[in-house]
């Protein structure tokens, strides 16, 4: 009997102590593991407070160009430096290959960041904190984020959104 | 006439085992269109890696961008694919000593799975589809790849049928008696997968096809994601089974070793087929459209049974080595039995390096990122960190080393090089390990995958990104090199043992 050939007709036989064994630990490690998926979302309050809406991408712009128009306090590189109120909306659109401004948000309070995309998919990475999320045309993904450290922040698109997907970064500034 | 008839038959004068000629010209076809794919996969690997490594970055955006896409699909899909197929039809007939049930239906399949092939690596070089294999909708190519995919999947899904049908056939033929080998019984696994994992792929590619020739005017991304993830990561449970039932053909030519349970190791591959997909909405875990409950349900629930089912055979095929060892005489001590394995056999040593990677750095790699710290992974080079060591170090050396068994035993020529094939796995092994390791370490300081480079974003800011990128992406480039000479050694004696091995009796 090999692993190769046929096995002999019954080789329906008990399992011996020692994979019995074995196979006890890998259960509760795997049930472990799933309650522990559980139990970690609940105790380390790890997931991230997300809400999602339908949008029409020409509706998205409108809303970020509103946001922009009545928030901008001056520009950096030709990007809009905008300074929302705090605990309002924040309007952030994607686009081939720029993000919509420059935000402007205060440590220690919550905003509620509407993300989409005017063209391709697109990712919000933000660095160095290393907190990452995909955004699509046609989607508003309303994360709810505070701040709690002063200084500056990169937003990079780390989903690749055709040539100049490199080029695509952007900037957060957290004051105090 | 007869199909059936004996003078269809061969038997080798190695193993002893019945070959039936025409089910041998298709194994060696598809091992042949594998290894070429391999090969240029390969080269492009070296190019792109060599344009991570910041400080060499060797091409132009665009080209980067360009080989990305070719290096991921040729490799990804037609490498791996080919040569599953070329297994199956061995574990289907070989092993059970049974025929290929239509071999018209395999050059069929073949042809289908080849034009695919060509014509979607061909749409991409001349910059079709610069895209990515993902191809996520709004990017959008030039319609043939999308017919390229299709072409490829529809073929391959023949390829499955008719090796499922020459199973089932052999059976009723009474070609063997009992059960099918465990080999055969993981490659029935991994088939059953790819059926489910193929008509996933013709569900999110056909509209895809449409929607680029303009008949239907729009495909929603977030919908595009949840089937194009129903195809593409069920793609690598395939990978996992067919690697899998390949380590145990591998300790078995190499040691000898017996199944220790035929039962407890059968019973693992049934927790793949049963559990082993639900993991795929990983890759859709901080995606807009799925809610926190779903998240939540997602990352727990059964998929850890697919993770028994890897304990089990992360058990039993080391428990087989042992005993088959130890019966031999090499029983003094724990561990004389694994000091006195044949770390020579390139066979023994593809299976080893294999199994420490896949085990070591891509299961658990995989079980964190995918499940537990999605967030911080997502993106980032942790991902292809996390799959260069499951795919490449453990799916593709475990091929490699069957491949060291398989092309003799086909074409009847000798291997060429053996020395070379003996330090083969190491040299990819060490190559692979830094490959992966320098990427998963990248991404922990958030280096972004697919991305030419991250100049742009490590300047201009207070608080610059990527500290100690430097050092981790040239561990990443150095591996690569290494990979890629390790690789580069397969190739030559695939191709060297087909052209000028020694032909045998
Ligand atoms: C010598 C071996 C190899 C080396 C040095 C290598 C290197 C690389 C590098 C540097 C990347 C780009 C990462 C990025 O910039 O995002 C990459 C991506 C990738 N590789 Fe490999 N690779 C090798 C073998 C393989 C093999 C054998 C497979 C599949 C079986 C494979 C599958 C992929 C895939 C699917 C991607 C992702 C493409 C994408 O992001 O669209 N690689 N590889
Ligand atoms: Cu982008
Ligand atoms: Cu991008």
């Amino acid at each position: 009997m090999s692993s190769l050939a046929s096995p002999e007709k019954v080789w329906w036989k008990p399992l011996c102590r020692d994979e019995r064994l074995w196979v006890a630990v890998a259960l509760a490690w795997s049930l472990f593991m799933f309650f522990g998926m559980l139990g970690w979302g609940a105790i380390g309050n790890q997931h991230l407070p997300v809400e999602t809406y339908r949008v029409n991408i020409g509706e998205f712009r409108q809303l970020t160009n509103d946001f922009n128009q009545k928030y901008t306090v001056g520009t950096q590189n030709g990007v809009p430096v905008v300074r929302p109120p705090e605990g309002g909306d924040v309007y952030l659109l994607a686009s081939a290959w720029k993000w919509s401004s420059i935000l402007e948000l205060k440590e220690g309070v919550a905003y509620r960041i509407h993300l989409s995309s005017a063209d391709f998919q697109h990712g919000f990475s933000l660095q160095p904190t290393n907190l990452n999320f995909q955004i699509l045309p046609e989607y508003d993904y309303v994360v709810t984020l505070t701040p709690d450290k002063a200084g500056e922040y990169q937003v990079v698109c780390n989903e690749f959104c055709g040539p100049g997907h490199n080029l695509m970064v952007g900037k957060i500034i957290v004051t105090e | 006439m007869n199909i059936t008839q004996e003078s269809a038959f061969r038997t080798c004068s190695v193993t002893g085992l019945r070959v039936h000629l025409p089910a041998q010209k298709l194994i060696i076809t598809n091992a042949v269109a594998a290894v070429v794919f391999l090969l240029i996969g390969g080269i492009l690997a070296l190019l792109i890696a060599l344009t991570r490594w910041e400080v060499v970055q060797l091409l132009p955006a665009d080209l980067y961008y360009r080989f990305l896409s070719v290096h991921g699909t040729v490799m990804l899909v037609f490498w791996i694919v080919f040569f599953e197929v070329a297994g199956l039809y061995f574990g289907g007939t070989v092993l059970l000593n049974a025929r290929l049930l239509r071999p018209g239906l395999g050059w069929f399949a073949f042809v289908l799975m080849l034009a695919g092939a060509v014509m979607s690596t061909l749409v991409t070089f001349a910059g079709g589809a610069d895209i990515m294999f993902t191809a996520y909708v709004p990017l959008k190519a030039h319609p043939l790849f999308y017919l390229g995919v299709i072409l490829f999947a529809v073929g391959a899904l023949l390829a499955v049928g008719l090796f499922l049908a020459t199973v089932i056939v052999a059976k009723k033929e009474k070609r063997y008696t009992g059960s099918v080998p465990l080999v055969t019984y993981g490659l029935i696994a991994a088939a059953i997968i790819a059926v489910f994992t193929l008509v996933s792929g013709a569900i999110v590619f056909v509209p895809a096809f449409l929607w680029s020739l303009g008949i239907i005017s729009s495909f929603d991304p977030g919908a595009y994601r949840v089937l194009f993830w129903a195809f593409g990561h069920p793609a690598q449970q395939i990978n996992l089974s067919a690697m899998v039932a390949v380590w145990y053909a591998l300790a078995t030519l190499t040691t000898g070793a017996k199944p220790v349970n035929e039962k407890l190791s059968r019973f693992a591959f049934l927790l793949y087929i049963l559990f082993i997909n639900l993991g795929s909405v990983h890759h859709l875990m901080v995606d807009p459209a799925l809610s926190q409950a779903n998240r939540i349900f997602n990352t727990s629930y059964f998929f850890y049974l697919a993770v028994l089912g890897s304990l089990i055979h992360a058990y039993s095929i080391p428990a087989g080595v042992e005993v088959a060892q130890r019966a031999k005489g090499y029983a003094k001590g724990l561990f004389q039995w694994l000091v006195k394995a044949p770390w020579k056999e390139p066979g023994f040593a593809a299976l080893a390096v294999s199994f420490v990677i896949f085990g070591f750095i891509g299961g658990t790699s995989g079980v964190i990122q995918g499940m537990q710290v999605n967030m911080i992974a997502h993106n980032t080079l942790r991902i292809p960190g996390h799959f260069h060591a499951t795919v490449v170090g453990g799916t593709t050396l475990a091929f490699m080393g069957l491949a060291y068994y398989l092309i003799p035993l086909m074409t009847r020529r000798q291997l060429v090089g053996k020395a070379w094939a003996s330090a083969q796995p190491y040299i990819y092994g060490v190559g692979v390990t830094m490959l992966s390791l320098g990427m998963l370490w990248s991404g922990i300081l958030g280096v972004p995958r697919r991305t030419y480079d991250i100049a742009a974003s490590s300047a201009g800011v207070a608080a610059p990104a990527y500290a100690g990128s430097d050092v981790t992406l040239a561990i990443m480039g150095v591996g690569a090199v290494i990979a890629v000479i390790g690789g580069a050694i397969f190739v030559g004696i695939a191709v060297l043992t087909l052209l000028t091995g020694k032909k045998m009796k």
